[in-house]
């Protein structure tokens, strides 16, 4: 069983721990979905050079493992004179991958739009800029909103990897416990339980979010 | 007011539009009818700039659509435009619909938009629903919301792009109602439309397209009395049938 007393004692370092992840996933999510939005108007913009980058950058992060670009970006951008620290390090490297996944998910949003609500913005004199604020990126954002969060609970279980570099988000808090006092069985017990706790509910209120949206449209 | 002169248009190799040439002046009513694939959707929505076109000029109100200098928008808050699916938009409320572009792209403020749009509601008959979402409108309760949306923007000409396509027939003469008023009061319109009882009404004259070409542009009586084209003659005789 798992020995609650253990965990008592470090519940100061795995509360920290459990809040950086999620500052981490937070920060991940708002930063990813404004670039990601850029992205997703760039790859549909009709000038060539602005989707021809949107795409290559979508396709660079899509085809590369998470754990390389942390990698990547903690060991190998010192080389180029860039010294930031591990935690500057992954709140950019997260922000920057997920906002390749967020701006498919846009762009699939975008979409998802009629051509005709666009003719009929224009029609009413809006410009390109307030054709996709006023009319446009609500209707997307709607329709996508589900599946906007999913991944971000996806992100949230991502940001565990960030223990590799020696960052104390939850997993990592939890590692330092477990080999503190030889309790790996527990103490990773207890972080499934934990993660588990946090993304099953999650998800159950998506599904349901999603049913709402289908009926609402 | 509209001036077409010449206006080709090509999608790739397949050329949609040939040499069209035309013109609206103040205060008259054209319709333009013709077979589906004809063009006639496309010319319209030139005349707008919402379909670029390649040769040939459209000037607007002494300004021209297809330079590329013109400032759109503006041109376009001048011109009511609307369209076959209606396309009020479904996350605004009525209220909201007829308000935005007079706020945004007018810079009325929010109190003169408002009382403009509650006026023109109540004027095809939808004061009650201002409140409401598109969503629970019917069909021709939303079309008649469009076209208060787009006489809100004070328009010196509207364009009307099959409006009455996408209603069941039951709802069709409310919609033909609202534009017949507005044609009587001597507003410049061009509609896309199949409604040749409509045409017969109102229009001042009759374009018939086909292939892309304008094949017949004629005073209304003329067309219908008499219309010079066997193209004409065949499509009038098929749809004046029922």
């Amino acid at each position: 069983m798992i020995d609650w007393q253990l965990i008592a004692d470090n519940r100061e370092m795995l509360l920290d721990g459990m809040l950086y992840s999620l500052t981490l996933t937070g920060t991940a999510m708002a930063g990813g979905i404004v670039i990601g939005c850029l992205l997703a108007l760039a790859r549909l913009s009709s000038f060539k050079p602005l989707s021809l980058f949107a795409a290559g950058y979508v396709n660079l992060f899509r085809s590369v493992p998470l754990v390389l670009v942390i990698f990547w970006f903690y060991f190998l951008l010192p080389y180029f004179g860039l010294s930031i620290g591990p935690d500057k390090s992954v709140f950019i490297t997260f922000t920057l991958f997920e906002a390749a996944y967020y701006s498919e998910i846009i762009r699939a949003g975008i979409q998802s739009i009629s051509r005709g609500q666009v003719s009929a913005a224009y029609a009413l004199g809006l410009t390109y800029p307030q054709t996709m604020r006023y009319i446009l990126l609500p209707q997307a954002f709607r329709n996508m909103l589900p599946v906007l969060l999913t991944q971000t609970v996806v992100l949230f279980q991502d940001s565990s990897l960030v223990t590799i570099i020696g960052i104390k988000d939850f997993m990592g808090s939890t590692v330092v416990v477990a080999s503190n006092n030889g309790a790996m069985t527990e103490m990773y017990t207890f972080a499934a339980l934990a993660y588990f706790c946090v993304c099953f509910p999650v998800s159950m209120l998506l599904k349901r979010l999603h049913k709402r949206i289908a009926v609402i449209r | 007011m509209i001036q077409i002169e010449k206006v080709s248009k090509w999608y790739g190799q397949f050329q949609v539009l040939a040499d069209c040439s035309t013109q609206v002046s103040k205060g008259e009513v054209v319709v333009v009818c013709g077979p589906s694939g004809s063009g006639k959707s496309t010319l319209i929505k030139c005349v707008n700039g919402l379909e670029p076109f390649q040769a040939g000029s459209i000037i607007v109100d002494g300004i021209s659509v297809g330079d590329p200098k013109t400032n759109l928008p503006r041109l376009r808050s001048k011109v009511g435009m609307v369209f076959q699916h209606f396309e009020l938009f479904p996350h605004l409320s009525i209220t909201e619909n007829l308000c935005l572009a007079q706020v945004k792209v007018l810079g009325r403020s929010m109190d003169e938009a408002h009382q403009k749009g509650l006026q023109l509601l109540d004027r095809v008959g939808l004061k009650a629903q201002a409140a409401k979402f598109p969503g629970q409108l019917s069909g021709g309760q939303q079309q008649r919301v469009a076209i208060a949306r787009a006489l809100a923007m004070d328009p010196i000409a509207m364009l009307f792009d099959e409006p009455t396509s996408a209603l069941d027939p039951e709802m069709i003469n409310e919609v033909l109602d609202v534009m017949t008023e507005l044609a009587q009061e001597g507003m410049t319109m061009m509609c896309v439309t199949h409604e040749m009882g409509f045409a017969r009404r109102v229009a001042s004259r009759v374009i018939f397209m086909d292939h892309g070409q304008i094949v017949e542009d004629a005073g209304k009586d003329e067309f219908f009395g008499a219309p010079h084209s066997e193209r004409a003659q065949q499509f009038l005789s098929k749809i004046l049938q029922h």
